[in-house]
């Protein structure tokens, strides 16, 4: 059941509003502490000489002439690591007929991806570490290499990893009794292909990890550029043999991670173990070359789609093959198959029809790994529902707005459970969309995009509903077997001078973590935000917990730090009751002063009650509790994860003779349920935005059929600038959860969810009348061109 | 060969309006120099090829990529970074305005923004939103989708332009 | 990645910088901007380079008039070129590639004499000296020679410089009355290397263009030009057309590339008043 937090005139009304993050200011003056921004005593680096091929047999490695380089101080292969680390398999127990084998730290015998760890370098600088590792020969053996995902299951394909008979990961079809029933004697069938192309995150701040073993202790630290650090202390504990309770994992700053920093990498797991052999500090800073190849992938989806519409405009059913390639191994430990499980889940997410099948198929194949990137599996699932949804529209010469609004499901019908299966609390389609016409005033643009069209001007409206998935239940990954953590917990403690301290098992990567859990407190306990300071990224100190992913940090953690800060007022109300004479339930906490609750008049400041319990404890009552410390954990448990709604629109210009795209604007109205603070939750939203951007129109790492990468720098792989990016309207729809006092649910992954298909049905609705439509993502100036058939050849 | 190359460099710089005497190796970078041998790490190296533009810092008054600017060429330069124009409040307004539209996320790119955004707004008069764009465009943002940036880089270039007239 | 480096050195003269290649012994190479020089070592894409540091030379600096030619230094950086007022009134068509080229932190180092002598297929500059019929001033061991832009350019980032010389200025006839300069290109961001791109020169009635990012260099399409002469757009798009062999590669086809040239040259022709 939700708190109250509408009312603007409550005292203390921090949540909802917009209060400045509290690191910003540090950022800006260039104080960030970025992992590879840390020197410490003896450290040493590492650089990795990784496989060029996509597939090779490893023969013998020669390193003499790389030991004997300036500055040199160690050269380790599989076989001297696997002396300090176990392998890994990143599997789930509940993703039935899932394979995947074994991955070292180093490849042992057969490297499978051009860019895999080999061999390790350790020296002085990493400037010598470089220097040498080009100078070690590796008598590499190639071998066939599977590239295409379409094919990998061809008898005639060549299975890559020997122990299995074939090259799928995992295949997993959700479907309605009767899916084809829709098809059967529908008005309106449309069929189209989607590919969606392979992203990589591109995180500023490349992976970066420093790895100190203290022998003396049976200690490792690592400061990492991560997004989970319970998770990863853990699983380096598990692979490296050392007692959960002796690694410590450190997360300072981090220069955005997106997923790409919340999985186990072989060369930051090499850089560990080689700490511990060496017994000194280790430095691993991912160049950016070796990001390309090394980071993580993501997407990478073809997928064939219909959707069945009776002659009112209402959708029957959809039925969709999707598939997708994930390299050679699936990612450890949240697997490589649940973008693809959740393309199974996420299609037609937005509408009420009956009908429904979608099978995903996974396979290995020798590129890089796919795995977990922002919005997992959403941006597949919307852009082929509302690919279909807008052709439909098109099909039946139905205006999108009112297709949709035919078809969503109707604000009053919640809770709900899908045709696929979602169970839903509370979503607000309906409002959304209104809140959208309104917003970018839907008929003046459609009158003049007519108007322009009349003059050669071709501009286009796309519209794109869809649904995110935000706090995750232990469903996720948990009844898996992994341990990783769902739930989240805050210790709040109250100092003497009344400021308070805040650990949270939730991480800051920039999305405003600090702040809002700043807010939180500073609201619960009855103080101002500037007196909230706000510890993360230390699993020495924090309480165990999740991190950051899913866009579960505001909705678990935040609750979680809800729930500890209204224990601490309660604390400290039960000291002043006992301090003044009075009833605690006659007492308030209003910035930072104890005072009456009925007149709000003071009694009493909170840095005089510390004095009295830190300094004078003696003239309190010896019996009263005195702890100004409180912890509090939270999970979610009356739904798997509570899912967020909204809408966006993109209006494009189409160049129809060079096929460049121009982003006019786009509008996106979302709902997140409980806003803590609107400015960070509009910047999730336009910098998520941008991400599904980058991948409608300029992002894909291509591979030619050798399974080289054909753009692995950051000349060639195209990201989003400033230049071509919009200015983008943002709305809301406040539909709480009720799950938590809190009511807010996540909002970091909506604007990637929406915007590829929002675009691609921009450049549609531009194209159409010429007789074109592109679904093929990127939406290059050449694939817009050949699309309209004036390319040809 | 010769011995008129050298693999050690030995530089007499100004950094931050401080005199700084080192040796660096001689593939040394700006940003490595910085980083590595004056523990400046305001300004980060994203992606040393020159397109990131996280490594942007003013040398001789002109903003530079600090990852395609050769250490050994910068005897007698003058290079100011984020901490030295923090230091002397040259880019204050523009880190208000920063931080009060949010216009960070992660933090990383902005010091190489708040240089390139200074040299915009130092040139005077007010840009438009296209030109302010276009400026920015060689500096990669992955957090904010660029929209903050441009505002916080708007606002502060209005207020010059109007504090100049007033 | 970090550049590994074979050695150093700062040229005091021409003279000593001609010595310090020779010395280098095939090793050596040019230092002026770094703007494409330090991103290749960073890539690793060479190693072990001895590095002649010119940007000393005084000489190579700045703009100077000799009759009915301007005559541009070498070191002239990309942000000189866009502000010059020498280069902004003869010879426009730089003045107005310049801002075309990356972004403000690479002109700012980045220079005209670096960019002919690097000789990317897709940069601006090569285009325009080949439009403009530049020539190029090189110096060496056995002294100063001129080529003609048209002869320089042989392949991807091969020029017609010998072992140990260096690139001195560029020397461009000054404009004539009515003569009309316009470079285009088609990239995907704001900065990038172009798609495709065309700069026009028409000179006394004669139109010069050169394209960029379509072949191996930059190539001036003479019979694109004689059929723009007369007048002729669509033969001349066609003709274009035939002359390209644009690559392939992520950004886009050679199709494509030859398709953009096309639209390219229509605006042109369109802009300068000619497409009637």
């Amino acid at each position: 059941m939700n708190i109250k937090f509408d009312d603007p005139n409550r005292p203390n009304s921090y949540i909802g509003r917009t209060v400045p993050r509290p690191n910003a200011g540090r950022l800006v003056a260039g104080k960030g502490r970025y992992v590879d921004d840390i020197t410490l005593p003896r450290m040493v680096h590492v650089a990795f000489l990784r496989c060029p091929h996509a597939h090779a047999k490893i023969g013998e490695i020669d390193t003499e002439e790389a030991r004997a380089q300036k500055g040199v101080l160690g050269i380790f292969t599989a076989r001297d690591l696997a002396q300090v680390c176990t392998p890994w398999e990143g599997k789930l127990a509940h993703l039935e007929g899932m394979k995947t084998p074994p991955q070292s730290a180093l490849a042992i015998d057969r490297a499978t991806w051009a860019g895999e760890p080999v061999v390790a370098v350790v020296a002085r600088t990493r400037a010598e570490a470089e220097a040498a590792a080009a100078l070690v020969i590796v008598d590499f053996e190639p071998l066939p290499a599977v590239t295409d995902m379409r094919s990998a299951l061809d008898k005639d394909t060549p299975v890559l990893h020997p122990q299995f008979d074939d090259n799928l990961c995992f295949r997993k079809e959700n479907a309605t009794a009767t899916p084809q029933k829709a098809f059967d004697g529908a008005h309106t069938v449309v069929e189209s292909e989607f590919k969606i192309g392979r992203h990589t995150g591109v995180t500023l701040e490349p992976r970066v990890i420093i790895a100190d073993w203290n022998g003396g202790e049976g200690e490792l630290t690592a400061h990492v550029s991560n997004q989970a650090p319970h998770m990863l202390q853990v699983l380096l504990a598990k692979h490296m043999g050392i007692p959960e309770s002796r690694v410590r994992v450190i997360c300072g700053d981090v220069g955005g991670s997106f997923g790409v920093k919340v999985h186990v990498y072989p060369d930051e797991v090499a850089t560990a173990a080689i700490a511990k052999i060496m017994g000194r500090p280790v430095k691993f800073c991912a160049d950016r070359l070796e990001s390309f190849t090394s980071d993580i992938h993501a997407r990478d989806h073809e997928a064939t789609g219909r959707i069945a519409v009776d002659e009112s405009g209402k959708i029957l059913g959809f039925d969709v093959d999707d598939w997708t390639g994930i390299g050679p191994y699936s990612i450890y430990p949240r697997t490589s198959a649940v973008e693809g499980l959740q393309v199974t889940n996420l299609i037609g997410g937005p509408y009420d029809f009956e009908h429904y099948r979608v099978r995903s198929t996974t396979v290995f194949q020798n590129k890089g790994i796919c795995a977990q990137y922002r919005a997992v599996g959403h941006p597949v699932a919307v852009a082929i529902t509302e690919g279909l949804v807008d052709m439909a529209a098109a099909e039946m010469g139905i205006d999108p707005i009112e297709f949709r609004r035919r078809n969503v499901i109707r604000d009053d019908a919640y809770p709900v459970t899908t045709a696929a299966g979602l169970k839903l609390e509370g979503l607000s389609h309906e409002k959304s969309l209104d809140a959208l016409v309104e917003a970018m005033d839907y008929d003046v643009l459609r009158a003049e995009q007519a108007d322009l069209r009349k003059r050669g001007i071709h501009r286009g409206i796309g519209i794109a509903s869809f649904i995110e998935l935000t706090n995750p239940s232990p469903f996720m990954y948990g009844i898996g077997g992994a341990r990783i953590s769902a739930q989240d917990g805050c210790t709040v403690r109250m100092d003497p001078d009344g400021s308070v301290v805040v650990l949270t098992g939730v991480t800051e990567q920039g999305q405003g973590t600090e702040a809002i859990m700043a807010q939180i407190v500073a609201e619960a306990v009855g103080i101002r935000p500037d007196m909230v300071r706000v510890v993360t990224g230390d699993t020495r100190v924090t309480p165990f917990g999740g991190g950051t992913w899913a866009s579960r940090g505001a909705g678990i953690g935040g609750e979680a730090a809800l729930k500890a800060g209204r224990a601490l007022r309660d604390q400290i109300l039960g000291i002043a009751a006992s301090m003044l004479q009075a009833k605690a339930e006659g007492l308030d906490i209003r910035d930072g002063q104890i005072v009456d609750a009925a007149s709000g008049e003071d009694r009493l400041p909170l840095e005089e009650l510390g004095r009295v319990v830190y300094f004078r404890g003696d003239t309190l009552p010896k019996d009263l509790s005195r702890e100004l410390m409180q912890t509090r954990h939270y999970i979610t448990s009356d739904y798997p994860y509570a899912f967020t709604n909204g809408v966006q629109a993109s209006y494009v210009e189409v160049d129809t003779e060079t096929g460049f795209v121009k982003l006019l604007k786009h509008w996106c109205v979302e709902d997140c349920g409980r806003i803590i603070n609107p400015q960070l939750v509009d910047e999730q939203i336009r910098g998520g935005i941008v991400q599904g951007i980058g991948g409608a129109l300029f992002e894909e790492i291509v591979y030619d059929d050798e399974g080289q990468i054909q753009n692995g720098s950051m000349a060639d792989y195209l990201v989003p600038m400033s230049g071509e990016m919009p200015d983008m309207v943002i709305r809301h729809v406040e539909t709480p959860t009720q799950e938590s006092e809190l009511g807010a649910k996540g909002a970091g992954e909506a604007g990637t969810a929406g915007a590829p298909a929002a675009v691609m049905n921009a450049i549609n609705d531009a194209i159409r009348p010429l007789g074109g439509q592109v679904t093929r993502m990127p939406f290059t100036p050449e694939r817009v061109l050949r699309a309209l058939g004036t390319l040809k050849d | 060969m010769t011995d008129a190359f050298r693999n050690r460099i030995d530089l007499e710089l100004t950094v931050n309006g401080e005199a700084v005497e080192l040796t660096v190796p001689a593939g040394r970078h700006l940003i490595d120099l910085l980083r590595l041998d004056l523990g400046l790490t305001g300004s980060h190296a994203g992606c040393e090829h020159g397109v990131c533009g996280a490594c942007t810092v003013l040398v001789d008054g002109a903003p530079v990529r600090g990852c395609l600017t050769l250490a050994p060429q910068l005897g007698g330069a003058d290079v100011w970074t984020i901490e030295g124009l923090t230091d002397r409040g040259l880019v204050a307004d523009l880190q208000a305005a920063f931080v009060a539209r949010n216009a960070l996320q992660c933090g990383y790119c902005t010091p190489g923004m708040l240089v390139a955004a200074k040299a915009l707004i130092d040139a005077g008069g007010t840009p438009s939103r296209a030109e302010i764009r276009e400026h920015m465009s060689g500096n990669y943002c992955r957090c904010t989708g660029y929209e903050a940036i441009v505002d916080a880089v708007e606002t502060v270039a209005r207020d010059r332009a109007e504090g100049a007239m007033s | 990645m970090k550049a590994q480096v074979g050695g150093y050195a700062r040229a005091e003269d021409m003279a000593h910088a001609i010595r310090l290649l020779a010395d280098a012994e095939g090793m050596g190479r040019v230092l002026a901007g770094g703007q494409s020089l330090v991103a290749a070592l960073n890539m690793g894409l060479s190693f072990g380079d001895l590095l002649v540091d010119i940007t000393g030379l005084s000489d190579l600096r700045g703009v100077r008039e000799e009759d009915d030619r301007l005559v541009i230094g070498a070191l002239m950086r990309h942000a000189d070129v866009a502000t010059d007022p020498l280069i902004a009134r003869h010879v426009p068509l730089l003045a107005q590639a310049a801002p075309l080229i990356a972004h403000e932190a690479i002109r700012n180092r980045g220079t005209i004499g670096g960019s002919l002598a690097h000789a990317d297929p897709a940069a601006e500059f090569p285009a325009c000296a080949v439009a403009l019929d530049a020539v190029i001033r090189l110096t060496g061991p056995d002294g100063e020679r001129e080529v003609a832009a048209t002869d320089f350019f042989r392949d991807v980032f091969e020029t017609e410089m010998r072992e140990g010389e260096i690139l001195t200025g560029i020397v461009v006839p000054k404009t004539q009355a009515g003569e009309r300069h316009v470079i285009r290109e088609a990239a995907r961001r704001a900065g990038d290397y172009a798609i495709a791109g065309l700069a026009v020169v028409i000179r006394g009635g004669a139109h010069r263009i050169a394209a960029f990012g379509t072949g191996p260099t930059p190539l001036l399409c003479t019979v694109a030009m004689e059929r723009l002469d007369a007048g002729d757009v669509d033969g001349a798009v066609s003709a274009l057309s035939d002359a390209l062999d644009p690559p392939s590669d992520t950004q886009g086809s050679a199709a494509y590339r030859r398709h953009l040239a096309g639209v390219l040259l229509h605006r042109i022709a369109t802009e300068l008043g000619e497409d009637v």
